[in-house]
Protein backbone atom coordinates (compact mmCIF):
# COMPACT_ATOMS: atom_id res chain seq x y z
CA UNK A 1 0.00 0.00 0.00
CA UNK A 2 2.73 2.50 1.40
CA UNK A 3 5.03 1.26 -2.13
CA UNK A 4 1.94 1.89 -4.20
CA UNK A 5 1.38 5.45 -2.79
CA UNK A 6 5.33 6.09 -3.28
CA UNK A 7 5.18 4.87 -6.74
CA UNK A 8 1.94 7.07 -7.82
CA UNK A 9 3.93 10.34 -6.12
CA UNK A 10 7.11 9.91 -7.98
CA UNK A 11 5.06 9.15 -11.22
CA UNK A 12 3.32 12.66 -10.58
CA UNK A 13 6.43 14.12 -9.98
CA UNK A 14 8.06 12.52 -12.95
CA UNK A 15 5.24 13.06 -15.49
CA UNK A 16 5.55 16.87 -14.41
CA UNK A 17 9.66 17.26 -14.32
CA UNK A 18 9.64 15.71 -17.90
CA UNK A 19 6.93 18.34 -19.19
CA UNK A 20 8.85 21.01 -17.14
CA UNK A 21 11.91 19.49 -19.67
CA UNK A 22 9.82 19.88 -22.80
CA UNK A 23 8.27 23.44 -21.93
CA UNK A 24 10.81 25.56 -20.01
CA UNK A 25 11.68 28.63 -21.61
CA UNK A 26 15.23 28.60 -20.56
CA UNK A 27 17.64 25.32 -20.68
CA UNK A 28 18.73 26.23 -17.58
CA UNK A 29 15.37 24.93 -16.59
CA UNK A 30 14.93 22.36 -18.72
CA UNK A 31 18.40 20.56 -17.34
CA UNK A 32 17.36 21.45 -14.01
CA UNK A 33 13.84 19.55 -14.74
CA UNK A 34 15.68 16.34 -16.25
CA UNK A 35 17.70 16.49 -13.13
CA UNK A 36 14.23 15.96 -11.29
CA UNK A 37 13.64 13.22 -13.85
CA UNK A 38 16.44 11.09 -13.01
CA UNK A 39 16.27 11.00 -9.25
CA UNK A 40 12.30 10.54 -9.12
CA UNK A 41 13.31 7.78 -11.62
CA UNK A 42 15.96 6.54 -9.45
CA UNK A 43 13.33 6.43 -6.87
CA UNK A 44 10.87 4.23 -8.32
CA UNK A 45 13.80 2.28 -9.40
CA UNK A 46 14.78 1.30 -6.20
CA UNK A 47 10.85 0.50 -5.21
CA UNK A 48 11.02 -1.90 -7.97
CA UNK A 49 13.91 -3.51 -6.62
CA UNK A 50 16.77 -2.26 -9.33
CA UNK A 51 19.18 -1.01 -6.67
CA UNK A 52 22.46 -1.01 -8.13
CA UNK A 53 20.75 0.76 -11.46
CA UNK A 54 19.49 3.17 -9.23
CA UNK A 55 22.22 3.88 -8.11
CA UNK A 56 24.14 4.07 -11.06
CA UNK A 57 21.81 6.37 -12.44
CA UNK A 58 21.74 9.54 -9.74
CA UNK A 59 26.10 8.73 -9.89
CA UNK A 60 26.08 8.76 -13.74
CA UNK A 61 23.14 10.49 -14.98
CA UNK A 62 23.07 13.30 -12.25
CA UNK A 63 26.78 13.01 -11.27
CA UNK A 64 28.18 13.33 -14.28
CA UNK A 65 25.81 13.94 -17.27
CA UNK A 66 23.66 16.45 -16.01
CA UNK A 67 26.78 18.37 -14.97
CA UNK A 68 28.16 18.39 -18.32
CA UNK A 69 24.86 19.49 -19.85
CA UNK A 70 24.64 22.56 -17.35
CA UNK A 71 27.78 23.49 -18.13
CA UNK A 72 27.61 23.84 -21.62
CA UNK A 73 24.50 25.51 -21.12
CA UNK A 74 25.87 27.98 -19.24
CA UNK A 75 29.19 28.06 -21.49
CA UNK A 76 27.34 28.71 -24.87
CA UNK A 77 25.80 32.40 -25.33
CA UNK A 78 22.74 31.23 -27.01
CA UNK A 79 20.01 33.78 -28.67
CA UNK A 80 17.10 32.18 -26.53
CA UNK A 81 14.51 34.57 -28.66
CA UNK A 82 15.76 33.19 -31.74
CA UNK A 83 15.55 29.63 -30.58
CA UNK A 84 12.12 30.16 -29.55
CA UNK A 85 10.76 31.58 -32.34
CA UNK A 86 8.23 29.16 -34.21
CA UNK A 87 7.96 27.07 -30.60
CA UNK A 88 3.92 26.79 -31.56
CA UNK A 89 4.27 26.00 -34.98
CA UNK A 90 4.02 22.64 -34.49
CA UNK A 91 3.45 22.16 -31.28
CA UNK A 92 -0.21 20.43 -32.07
CA UNK A 93 1.49 17.78 -34.12
CA UNK A 94 3.60 17.12 -31.19
CA UNK A 95 1.15 16.47 -28.83
CA UNK A 96 -1.09 14.51 -31.04
CA UNK A 97 1.72 12.81 -31.62
CA UNK A 98 2.05 12.23 -27.91
CA UNK A 99 -1.55 11.48 -27.18
CA UNK A 100 -1.43 8.96 -30.13
CA UNK A 101 1.40 7.04 -28.01
CA UNK A 102 0.04 7.01 -25.24
CA UNK A 103 -3.60 6.03 -26.52
CA UNK A 104 -1.57 3.18 -28.17
CA UNK A 105 0.56 1.96 -25.27
CA UNK A 106 -2.24 2.50 -22.88
CA UNK A 107 -4.46 0.43 -25.20
CA UNK A 108 -2.25 -2.52 -25.20
CA UNK A 109 -0.76 -2.85 -22.21
CA UNK A 110 -4.14 -2.51 -20.21
CA UNK A 111 -5.91 -5.37 -22.56
CA UNK A 112 -5.93 -8.59 -20.67
CA UNK A 113 -3.86 -10.49 -22.38
CA UNK A 114 -2.94 -9.01 -25.24
CA UNK A 115 0.76 -9.14 -24.34
CA UNK A 116 0.25 -12.82 -23.73
CA UNK A 117 1.35 -12.21 -19.96
CA UNK A 118 -0.71 -11.22 -17.20
CA UNK A 119 0.57 -7.52 -16.66
CA UNK A 120 -1.69 -7.44 -13.32
CA UNK A 121 1.02 -8.04 -11.44
CA UNK A 122 4.92 -7.63 -10.71
CA UNK A 123 7.41 -9.48 -10.07
CA UNK A 124 8.06 -12.18 -7.15
CA UNK A 125 9.55 -9.58 -4.45
CA UNK A 126 13.06 -10.57 -3.48
CA UNK A 127 13.73 -11.48 0.26
CA UNK A 128 15.11 -9.04 2.72
CA UNK A 129 18.75 -10.85 2.18
CA UNK A 130 18.87 -10.49 -1.76
CA UNK A 131 21.57 -7.94 -3.20
CA UNK A 132 20.80 -7.23 -6.54
CA UNK A 133 24.35 -5.56 -6.96
CA UNK A 134 25.85 -9.12 -6.14
CA UNK A 135 23.75 -10.66 -8.28
CA UNK A 136 23.64 -8.39 -11.67
CA UNK A 137 28.00 -8.11 -10.44
CA UNK A 138 28.01 -12.31 -10.86
CA UNK A 139 26.51 -12.00 -14.93
CA UNK A 140 27.98 -9.21 -15.65
CA UNK A 141 31.96 -10.15 -14.69
CA UNK A 142 31.13 -14.02 -16.28
CA UNK A 143 28.60 -14.08 -18.74
CA UNK A 144 29.14 -10.82 -19.97
CA UNK A 145 32.87 -9.93 -19.68
CA UNK A 146 33.44 -9.23 -22.42
CA UNK A 147 31.12 -6.99 -23.57
CA UNK A 148 31.87 -4.80 -19.98
CA UNK A 149 35.22 -4.53 -21.74
CA UNK A 150 34.39 -3.25 -24.91
CA UNK A 151 32.29 -0.96 -22.82
CA UNK A 152 34.88 0.37 -21.23
CA UNK A 153 36.50 1.03 -24.70
CA UNK A 154 33.58 2.88 -26.05
CA UNK A 155 33.83 5.25 -23.10
CA UNK A 156 37.69 5.42 -23.57
CA UNK A 157 36.79 6.63 -27.41
CA UNK A 158 34.27 8.57 -26.06
CA UNK A 159 36.91 10.73 -23.95
CA UNK A 160 39.45 10.90 -26.23
CA UNK A 161 36.53 11.80 -28.93
CA UNK A 162 35.25 14.63 -26.66
CA UNK A 163 38.73 15.80 -25.49
CA UNK A 164 40.07 15.68 -29.19
CA UNK A 165 36.85 17.91 -30.58
CA UNK A 166 37.07 20.74 -28.35
CA UNK A 167 40.81 21.32 -27.24
CA UNK A 168 42.12 24.37 -29.52
CA UNK A 169 45.33 26.00 -29.73
CA UNK A 170 45.14 29.60 -29.38
CA UNK A 171 47.77 31.94 -30.58
CA UNK A 172 49.87 33.73 -29.82
CA UNK A 173 49.74 31.86 -26.24
CA UNK A 174 53.80 31.63 -24.66
CA UNK A 175 54.27 27.71 -23.75
CA UNK A 176 57.02 26.66 -21.85
CA UNK A 177 59.15 23.65 -23.79
CA UNK A 178 60.74 21.40 -20.73
CA UNK A 179 62.34 19.28 -22.27
CA UNK A 180 64.29 21.92 -23.69
CA UNK A 181 64.57 23.48 -20.40
CA UNK A 182 66.26 20.65 -18.92
CA UNK A 183 68.32 19.94 -21.67
CA UNK A 184 69.91 23.18 -21.60
CA UNK A 185 73.70 23.42 -20.78
CA UNK A 186 75.51 26.49 -19.17
CA UNK A 187 77.18 27.08 -21.77
CA UNK A 188 74.32 27.59 -23.75
CA UNK A 189 73.30 30.63 -21.38
CA UNK A 190 75.95 32.43 -20.02
CA UNK A 191 79.16 33.48 -22.03
CA UNK A 192 82.07 34.70 -19.98
CA UNK A 193 84.07 37.60 -22.02
CA UNK A 194 87.68 38.35 -20.95
CA UNK A 195 88.89 42.23 -20.85
CA UNK A 196 90.83 44.33 -19.04
CA UNK A 197 89.86 46.02 -16.17
CA UNK A 198 89.04 49.84 -16.87
CA UNK A 199 90.55 52.82 -15.25
CA UNK A 200 89.43 55.08 -13.14
CA UNK A 201 89.25 58.47 -15.04
CA UNK B 1 3.16 -3.96 -5.17
CA UNK B 2 4.04 -2.74 -8.76
CA UNK B 3 2.49 -4.35 -11.74
CA UNK B 4 3.54 -4.66 -14.87
CA UNK B 5 1.18 -2.36 -16.64
CA UNK B 6 1.68 0.54 -14.38
CA UNK B 7 5.53 0.31 -15.40
CA UNK B 8 4.58 0.39 -18.74
CA UNK B 9 2.31 2.92 -19.22
CA UNK B 10 4.55 4.89 -17.07
CA UNK B 11 7.43 4.15 -18.93
CA UNK B 12 4.75 5.36 -22.79
CA UNK B 13 3.82 8.30 -20.86
CA UNK B 14 7.55 9.30 -20.42
CA UNK B 15 8.37 8.10 -24.29
CA UNK B 16 5.59 10.49 -25.21
CA UNK B 17 6.29 13.47 -24.06
CA UNK B 18 9.91 12.68 -25.33
CA UNK B 19 8.69 12.77 -28.63
CA UNK B 20 6.60 15.71 -28.27
CA UNK B 21 9.57 17.61 -26.83
CA UNK B 22 11.44 16.86 -30.00
CA UNK B 23 8.31 18.50 -31.96
CA UNK B 24 8.34 21.49 -29.69
CA UNK B 25 11.99 22.29 -29.53
CA UNK B 26 13.22 21.02 -32.97
CA UNK B 27 15.71 24.61 -33.19
CA UNK B 28 17.75 23.76 -30.22
CA UNK B 29 20.52 21.33 -30.25
CA UNK B 30 20.60 20.88 -26.42
CA UNK B 31 16.89 20.29 -26.32
CA UNK B 32 16.88 17.82 -28.63
CA UNK B 33 19.65 15.88 -26.64
CA UNK B 34 17.85 16.37 -23.48
CA UNK B 35 14.70 14.60 -25.47
CA UNK B 36 16.70 11.80 -26.56
CA UNK B 37 18.06 11.20 -22.80
CA UNK B 38 14.34 11.24 -21.81
CA UNK B 39 13.38 8.43 -24.76
CA UNK B 40 16.14 6.09 -22.99
CA UNK B 41 15.22 6.85 -19.88
CA UNK B 42 12.10 5.24 -21.13
CA UNK B 43 13.31 2.75 -22.50
CA UNK B 44 15.26 1.60 -19.95
CA UNK B 45 11.99 1.59 -17.42
CA UNK B 46 10.75 -0.78 -19.87
CA UNK B 47 14.05 -2.93 -19.08
CA UNK B 48 13.99 -2.93 -15.70
CA UNK B 49 10.03 -3.56 -15.57
CA UNK B 50 10.45 -6.54 -17.86
CA UNK B 51 13.55 -7.54 -15.66
CA UNK B 52 11.58 -7.92 -12.46
CA UNK B 53 8.21 -9.04 -13.93
CA UNK B 54 10.13 -12.27 -15.56
CA UNK B 55 12.76 -12.91 -12.76
CA UNK B 56 15.74 -12.60 -15.40
CA UNK B 57 18.78 -10.23 -14.24
CA UNK B 58 19.86 -10.18 -17.94
CA UNK B 59 17.36 -7.05 -18.76
CA UNK B 60 18.77 -4.98 -15.74
CA UNK B 61 22.32 -5.67 -17.79
CA UNK B 62 21.42 -4.33 -20.71
CA UNK B 63 20.36 -1.35 -18.63
CA UNK B 64 24.03 -1.09 -17.73
CA UNK B 65 24.85 -0.99 -21.20
CA UNK B 66 22.64 1.51 -22.22
CA UNK B 67 23.58 3.67 -19.88
CA UNK B 68 27.13 3.58 -20.51
CA UNK B 69 26.40 3.96 -24.08
CA UNK B 70 24.43 7.16 -23.71
CA UNK B 71 26.88 8.58 -21.16
CA UNK B 72 29.60 8.51 -24.46
CA UNK B 73 26.95 9.78 -26.61
CA UNK B 74 25.87 12.42 -24.42
CA UNK B 75 29.74 13.72 -24.09
CA UNK B 76 30.39 13.44 -27.61
CA UNK B 77 27.35 15.10 -28.59
CA UNK B 78 27.91 18.04 -26.10
CA UNK B 79 31.34 18.24 -27.32
CA UNK B 80 30.19 18.40 -31.35
CA UNK B 81 27.91 21.20 -29.96
CA UNK B 82 30.57 23.58 -28.41
CA UNK B 83 33.04 23.17 -31.54
CA UNK B 84 29.69 23.62 -34.04
CA UNK B 85 28.98 26.83 -31.37
CA UNK B 86 32.54 27.76 -31.68
CA UNK B 87 32.25 28.17 -35.65
CA UNK B 88 28.78 29.14 -35.78
CA UNK B 89 28.03 31.49 -32.72
CA UNK B 90 24.99 29.73 -32.91
CA UNK B 91 23.06 26.33 -32.28
CA UNK B 92 20.14 26.63 -34.22
CA UNK B 93 19.68 23.44 -36.30
CA UNK B 94 18.32 25.78 -39.05
CA UNK B 95 21.69 27.27 -39.55
CA UNK B 96 23.24 23.85 -40.37
CA UNK B 97 22.69 23.87 -43.91
CA UNK B 98 26.51 23.51 -45.05
CA UNK B 99 25.66 20.80 -47.01
CA UNK B 100 22.79 21.93 -49.06
CA UNK B 101 23.63 22.11 -52.60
Amino acid sequence: MLIQVLFHLFAAILILAALGVITARNPVYSALALVMCFITSAAIWLLIEAEFLAVVLVLVYVGAVMVLFLFVVMMLDINLAELRQGFTRFAWLGWLTALAVIVEIVGVVWARGALGIDPGHGGTPEPATYSNTLDLGRVLYTHYAYPFELAAMVLLVAIVAAIALTMRRRQGLKYQDIGRQVAVRPADRVRLVKMAPEKRP
Amino acid sequence: MITLAQLLTLSGILFALAVAGIFLNRKNVILLLMCVELLLLAANFNFIAFSRYLGDINGQVFVFFILTVAAAESAIGLAILVVLFRERRSINVEDLNTLRG
